[in-house]
């Protein structure tokens, strides 16, 4: 496994429950950022018919995913039949702040906060 | 069962050797349109790792000087599509990748509300209430005998209602605005308030049910003398009122509830099925 973690940012494009503010906010910062990183529309309706892009990443090992509660993004992958590992990183877009997000997303692997 | 299957096509925006890099601004506006439209887009950059391609098929976005590379998969089991969009305003390169999708249906935001329970297994105890309370056959149970969301495009947009009578705070729906069901951690207080409201559901058999996972031949005998069906479907009807009234449910899911006959048999299927999972254990 790779040990530079894998960024994934959920747009949750589907339902406008996460503040647009600050989603936009953290992909700007992504985009500002010399990162590669992947994008999804929204994770709750790839998980709502299984998308095997979710086995992918998963399989991914060292990944922080910008999205919403993690007890609910975990939940989201486990039900697809692709558990995250423990470690996976998961920042909350409706609660926390883009700043802290995506000093989180872009720090390095050895020094990332916790959310 | 699971009927929203047209997987958005993947986008690379390839800003490596070889390339030029979007200015940030215009690279934001590209991925953010791209996005709301239900495109996957991968940022080809520097410094993390990109997620292994899956798909059948790629779209490879990049500034390559009027040069766009023919591509190849070592595989030759993913068709890689490459565009030129040296010069392009970000309307002009979202508007080529949407020609280039061309006629390939795609799951679209806007059209359709992922609205399905997701199960916390670290809160389940397995005590069946949700199969037993929703009408629509959303929930089954696994060869294990573990409860599963099995049909979640049954659900009902917007209709919270089976996370409402969990025992145990472990159902959340992921889109919903307020917490816990949201998926925000359950505090102490709240898992007390939402024990109170499975009194509610106690009035469609909970109790009988929870008295049964203790899997003791008293509970099996108990819960063979189930009430009168007409009771539990009075019950039923007083509960989901009740949760209508609190703003908990929308009308229209009590609108759409089905026949007094089927109601019924479902009760009944649910609660066989409830009993032989719970009996398994």
């Amino acid at each position: 496994m790779p040990d530079t973690p894998t960024i994934l940012y959920c747009r949750c494009a589907y339902a406008q429950v996460v503040p647009s503010g600050v989603k936009n906010e953290v992909l700007q910062k992504l985009c500002d950022s010399s990162m590669s990183f992947e994008t999804v529309s929204d994770l709750c309706e790839m998980a709502a018919h299984r998308d095997p892009r979710l086995q992918a990443i998963a399989a991914c090992g060292k990944l922080r995913i910008a999205a919403c509660y993690p007890r609910a993004v975990k939940g989201l992958f486990q039900q697809a039949g692709s558990p995250l590992s423990e470690d996976v990183e998961v920042l909350n877009m409706r609660t926390q702040t883009a700043d802290e997000i995506a000093a989180a997303l872009i720090s390095p692997s050895d020094s990332s906060p916790q959310p | 069962m699971i009927t929203h299957t047209h997987r958005p096509l993947r986008v690379v925006l390839y800003e490596g050797s070889g390339s030029i890099a979007l200015p940030a601004e215009a690279r934001a506006k590209v991925m953010m349109s791209l996005l709301d439209k239900g495109y996957a887009v991968t940022r080809s950059g520097q410094g993390a790792s990109s997620m292994p391609h899956d798909d059948r098929s790629l779209l490879v976005l990049g500034a390559f000087e009027g040069r766009a590379p023919a591509l190849e998969d070592a595989s030759g089991r993913i068709d890689i599509d490459t565009r030129d969009i040296t010069g392009l305003e970000p309307e002009a390169i979202v508007s080529l990748v949407e020609k280039t999708r061309g006629d390939k249906p795609m799951n679209e935001p806007g059209k359709w509300k992922p609205w399905f329970p997701v199960i916390d297994y670290s809160r389940c105890t397995n005590c069946m209430q949700c199969l037993s309370f929703c009408l629509f056959d959303v929930y089954g149970v696994s060869e294990d005998n573990k409860i599963q969301v099995q049909n979640n495009d049954n659900c009902k947009t917007n209709c919270p209602a089976c996370s409402r009578v969990c025992p145990e705070v472990a159902i959340m729906f992921p889109k919903y605005q307020a917490g816990p069901i949201n998926g925000d951690e359950v505090n102490e207080n709240e898992a007390k308030r939402e024990k109170i409201k499975v009194d509610i559901s106690s009035l469609l058999g909970g109790d009988i049910y929870s008295t049964l996972k203790d899997r003791s031949v008293a509970a099996k005998s108990r819960f063979s003398k189930e009430r009168s069906s007409d009771k539990a479907l009075s019950e039923r009807k007083k509960c989901l009122t009740k949760l209508v009234g609190d703003g908990f449910i929308p009308a229209e899911v009590l609108a759409s509830l089905p026949s007094t006959e089927e109601i019924l048999r479902k009760a009944e299927i649910a609660k066989e099925r409830a009993a032989a999972a719970l009996a398994a254990q």
